[in-house]
């Protein structure tokens, strides 16, 4: 196996509250390699959203790592001091958030957002960072470029301030992208074309994603491989076809269910029976326990392990007889 | 933008004109400008006379119309205490409190940004702790406590300042007196202008640490550090920027209120300024100098009110353009 | 099929001290001993104000008790000092505690009494407003925008100086009380109806408004039953900040000489008196009531500020 571009290894992210403590995100560990787009999927709440923030190094505080790695080249970036991270940021790791509405700064020009990420991560003189600016304008589809890199955000509509967003998070190369609910906040119609950018530019320059989303259909669309979080751990990771087709963690097969499909008719729309458990209350044992149409008495009382079965990696004791462990 | 402008005077001008028509019910109505004017003894028919000749007895709107022309001429009659020209003993003090005010507002200001950045920027230190306590202490201490207090300890018990007055004045081409260019004048207004700002840079500094807060945690700051911008461009190139848009305009309308302290901060001191003569009328009810005040003032307001607006437009790009929303 | 009932055993309701112990607020109001100690103060002075007749030792309106040959002595741990006046005379021969707590019951009353009247106006103009809508929307918001660019200390002088101009010397000063609540109840009534209004907007527009209306109900129980209830906590802290707000005020204008006479003194009254002495060393006159107004307004500031943020869902 080449090594991996990002590693994530038993990765723990705590809150401490009055409380007590509370995990968010409890012994989470996938990879992403070079140019491939992983999927990364689950509810709301299920620490898709404070995977991404951890990777990139702007986790909010009381939150904070307690424990696993985050290895990215083969160095370890999730201890680094915030100079050295702040370095890796944007120039490695690239970012895009939910709503572009809000991500862009409304009192600077777009050319001027542009051109001062390009400047910091590169030497390049003004000039040529706006010429730079005004070329990643054109690739993400913006018309009149020259025209439109001293307007300022307000002028743009959501599916173009997107784009923006977009190029924001390119403009120097980073090897991998970490794009939060990239198409969420836009219009349904317009969706589709962020992500066959976003899909198009990251084969084009060889940059990784992660694809954080709660929309199956956009993994299916888009991912390589897709990773299925539920209640901050991982269910089941795999390759996308696979995972969609022939799903194998119970929860999975109910989020694939659940998705209307065009062509059946007869059945109501299938949906989960209850609703993820809150940080507070979570189970012991496995996590989707008593949601679980299949759980047994071992589902009660201990963890499952990952699981590797037909080159997909499984949470879930239903696997436990037939293969190795992982 | 030429239709904001207009929009925006058309509005000034009804600010003007309500408070003339309370400027005017105030000098009309209460107690009789005849009876003020004349002596005891004076029969009545001397006052219907009197009356006849100022006007008092046409109608309601002839005498609004003569008030208001002639108050844009700056004629508001006698001042009834004073039985000299209103206008006269208005323009005299002006100087005295623009210039009381202007002093106040730079140090407040000056003071104010750098400590409200940086408490914004590093909450959680105890250094600003500190200094947000202390600023607790600028707004509940009033003003004329702090100001007893200046002068017991810098006048009375070290003798370094004046307690009163306004020092050596300078007369210069144009009518305007000014204080700054003596040293006499120079130290007579440091303990005022401190003490008046002292409320004013304590409500900046909280205004800009808190705006300061709430634009550091918005999306576009997240995405900057994202973006791995530096420190020095996320607070202050970004952060810092977006914090100033909305207090400028409120630091504008503060400049308002420092004029109005003023009055109390005039009183303490002795300073000869406009409040002083505004106090005045209110105790011995010398309604024509109420009234003078009261539209003087509302002009300067409604100036600085445009003024303010204005820098608005000018400095949020989102007022400006009428923005075209391209296509997707 | 596995029975998947729950394992775990409900625990019984905690009481409902409890609960309120353990809220959100109450938490946050026990973690912060600024506010404790501001609260604390606060409750302090309010109950001296109030028993001021019960436990000061004198009684300064009473003109038969004071005697002018007691006037101006110090506090009594100064040398000169007499133990029947803890904190020292004025130039009338009143005790200074006594009438430090007099005149903070004053200073509380008018406070109080003008946040009720501004709270009063204040919402019931906002809920006019975002409820009618329309023209009358617009007067009340433009009358209030007019008044929100003139400082408060203005409009309270100028309210005081036309009562004094309709009513005559006598009738002013005998009704100085009110006239104090009406000039610093107009001129602080706008925040209210702002907030107020913001609220109503909102949620004139939700269905189950709509669903009332279609009912019959009138729409002041609607209002009353839906919006006030969302409104309170900003309201509070208002009234809180804005209490601290109107002391300080009513302390101005009596200092300035247009608020309560010396012959019934507020706090700011008793500091104007002892102005005039301060220079020649007799500072007790101002320096014990001027605490005394500050560590009042301080506490009520501190009260404020804490209730802002506990209150605040963003900060959390």
């Amino acid at each position: 196996m080449s090594k991996h571009l990002l590693e994530v290894r038993n990765l723990r992210i705590d809150f401490p509250t009055r409380k007590g403590i509370l995990t968010a995100i409890d012994d989470v560990s996938f990879h992403i390699d070079e140019g491939e787009v992983l999927g990364v999927v689950g509810e709301s709440g299920a620490g898709k959203s404070l995977t991404g923030a951890a990777i990139i190094g702007l986790l909010e505080p009381p939150g904070r790592i307690s424990g696993g790695e985050i290895v990215m080249n083969g160095r370890r970036i999730d201890n680094l001091e915030y100079e050295e991270m702040r370095k890796i940021r944007g120039r490695e790791i690239g970012a895009i958030f939910q709503d572009p509405l809000t991500s862009l700064n409304p009192l600077y020009t777009v050319g001027r957002q542009l051109t001062e990420t390009i400047m910091t991560h590169t030497d390049m003189t003004p000039t040529k960072a706006r010429e730079r600016a005004i070329e990643l304008l054109t690739e993400v589809g913006i018309p009149a470029p020259e025209t439109r890199v001293d307007q300022y955000p307000h002028q743009f509509s959501g599916g173009m301030r997107q784009r923006v967003v977009i190029a924001l998070a390119l403009c120097v190369n980073p090897k991998l992208v970490v794009a939060d609910e990239p198409t969420t906040a836009l219009d349904v119609s317009i969706q589709a074309q962020i992500i066959a950018l976003l899909k198009k530019l990251c084969r084009e320059h060889g940059t990784a994603v992660m694809l954080v989303t709660h929309d199956m259909g956009v993994i299916a669309e888009t991912a390589d491989r897709v990773a299925v979080m539920y209640a901050g751990r991982i269910a089941e990771i795999g390759p996308v076809r696979q995972v969609v087709k022939q799903a194998k963690h119970p929860y999975t097969e109910g989020l694939m269910g659940s998705i209307p499909m065009i062509g059946h008719t007869d059945e109501k729309l299938r949906q989960i029976e209850g609703s993820m458990p809150r940080l507070t209350s979570i189970p012991t044992g496995c996590a989707f326990n008593q949601r679980c149409p299949k759980a047994f008495d071992r589902c009660f009382k201990e963890r499952p392990d990952t699981i590797a079965v037909d080159g997909t990696e499984v949470a879930c004791w239903l696997y436990d007889k037939e293969a190795a462990h992982v | 933008m030429v239709a904001f402008i207009l929009r925006r005077l058309a509005q000034s001008i009804l600010v003007m004109l309500v408070v003339s028509l309370v400027a005017f019910f105030m000098f009309q109505f209460l107690g009789d400008p005849v009876n003020q004017m004349v002596g005891i003894d004076t029969p009545e028919a001397e006052r219907e006379a009197l009356r006849e000749r100022l006007g008092l007895n046409d109608p309601l709107i002839i005498r609004f119309g003569k008030f208001v022309v002639n108050a844009a001429q700056l004629e508001f009659g006698l001042s009834y205490q004073h039985k000299s020209p209103v206008t006269d003993l208005l323009l005299e003090r002006l100087p005295a409190t623009i210039e009381l005010s202007v002093v106040s507002a730079i140090i407040a200001f000056a003071l104010a940004l750098p400590a409200g950045v940086y408490t914004g920027l590093y909450r959680n230190r105890w250094s600003s702790k500190a200094m947000l306590t202390l600023s607790l202490v600028g707004i509940s201490v009033p003003t004329f406590l702090i100001g007893i207090l200046f002068i017991y300890l810098f006048a009375v018990v070290l003798g370094w300042l004046p307690s009163y007055g306004r020092g050596d004045v300078v007369t210069l081409p144009g009518g305007w007196t000014t204080g700054l260019l003596t040293v006499s004048g120079l130290k007579a207004i440091v303990l005022p202008a401190l003490t008046l700002g002292l409320f004013t840079l304590t409500l900046i500094m909280r205004l800009i640490r808190a705006e300061m807060l709430e634009v550091l945690r918005t999306d576009y700051i997240k995405f900057a550090r994202a973006r791995g911008l530096t420190n020095r461009a996320v607070n202050f190139g970004h952060a810092l920027k977006n914090t100033m848009v909305p207090v400028i305009t409120v630091t504008g309308l503060l400049l308002g209120n420092l004029i109005a302290f003023a009055i109390i901060t005039e009183s303490v001191f002795q300073w000869p300024g406009m409040g002083r003569l505004f106090l005045q009328s209110i105790q011995e009810v010398d309604l024509p100098v109420m009234s003078a005040y009261l539209v003087m003032i509302s002009f300067l307001f409604v100036v600085l009110n445009l003024i303010v607006d204005i820098l608005y437009y000018v400095v949020d790009p989102r007022l400006r353009v009428e923005g075209h929303g391209g296509g997707h | 099929m596995t029975d998947t009932t729950s394992l775990k055993v409900t625990p019984s309701k905690p009481s409902l001290l409890f609960r309120i112990w353990d809220h959100e607020l109450c938490y946050s109001f026990r973690n912060s001993p600024l506010t404790v100690a501001a609260a604390v103060v606060t409750l302090l002075l309010i109950l001296a104000a109030v028993f001021a007749g019960v436990i000061a030792p004198h009684n300064p309106y009473d003109l038969a008790s004071i005697d002018l040959m007691d006037s101006e002595l110090p506090p009594v741990w100064v040398e000169d000092g007499d133990p029947r006046f803890l904190l020292g005379t004025d130039n009338l021969g009143r005790d200074i505690y006594s009438t430090i707590l007099y005149g903070m019951r004053i200073s509380l009353l008018v406070g109080f009494a003008s946040v009720v009247f501004s709270a009063v106006i204040g919402i019931s103009a906002g809920l006019v407003a975002g409820y009618v809508g329309g023209k009358v929307d617009a007067v009340i918001m433009r009358i209030a925008d007019i008044q929100l660019s003139f400082p408060t200390i203005l409009i309270a002088l100028l309210i005081d100086g036309i009562m004094r101009g309709i009513l005559d010397r006598e009738q002013h000063d005998a009704m100085i009380i009110p006239v104090l609540v009406l000039s610093i109840g107009i001129s602080n009534w706008v925040q209210y109806a702002r907030t107020v209004r913001g609220s109503t907007l909102v949620e004139r527009n939700k269905e189950y408004v709509q669903a009332a209306r279609i009912i019959g109900l009138h729409p002041i129980l609607i209002m009353i039953k839906h919006v006030l209830p969302n409104v309170m906590g900003p309201v509070l802290v208002i009234a809180t900040l804005g209490l601290a707000f109107a002391i300080l005020t009513e302390a101005t204008l009596s200092f300035l000489g247009v608020g309560m006479p010396p012959t019934e003194p507020s706090l700011g009254t008793l500091i104007q008196i002892g102005n005039d002495f301060l220079f020649s060393g007799v500072w007790w006159i101002a320096i014990f009531p001027g605490m005394t107004l500050a560590i009042l307004v301080l506490a009520v500031n501190l009260l404020g500020d804490w209730l802002r943020d506990a209150l605040n869902p963003k900060l959390r």
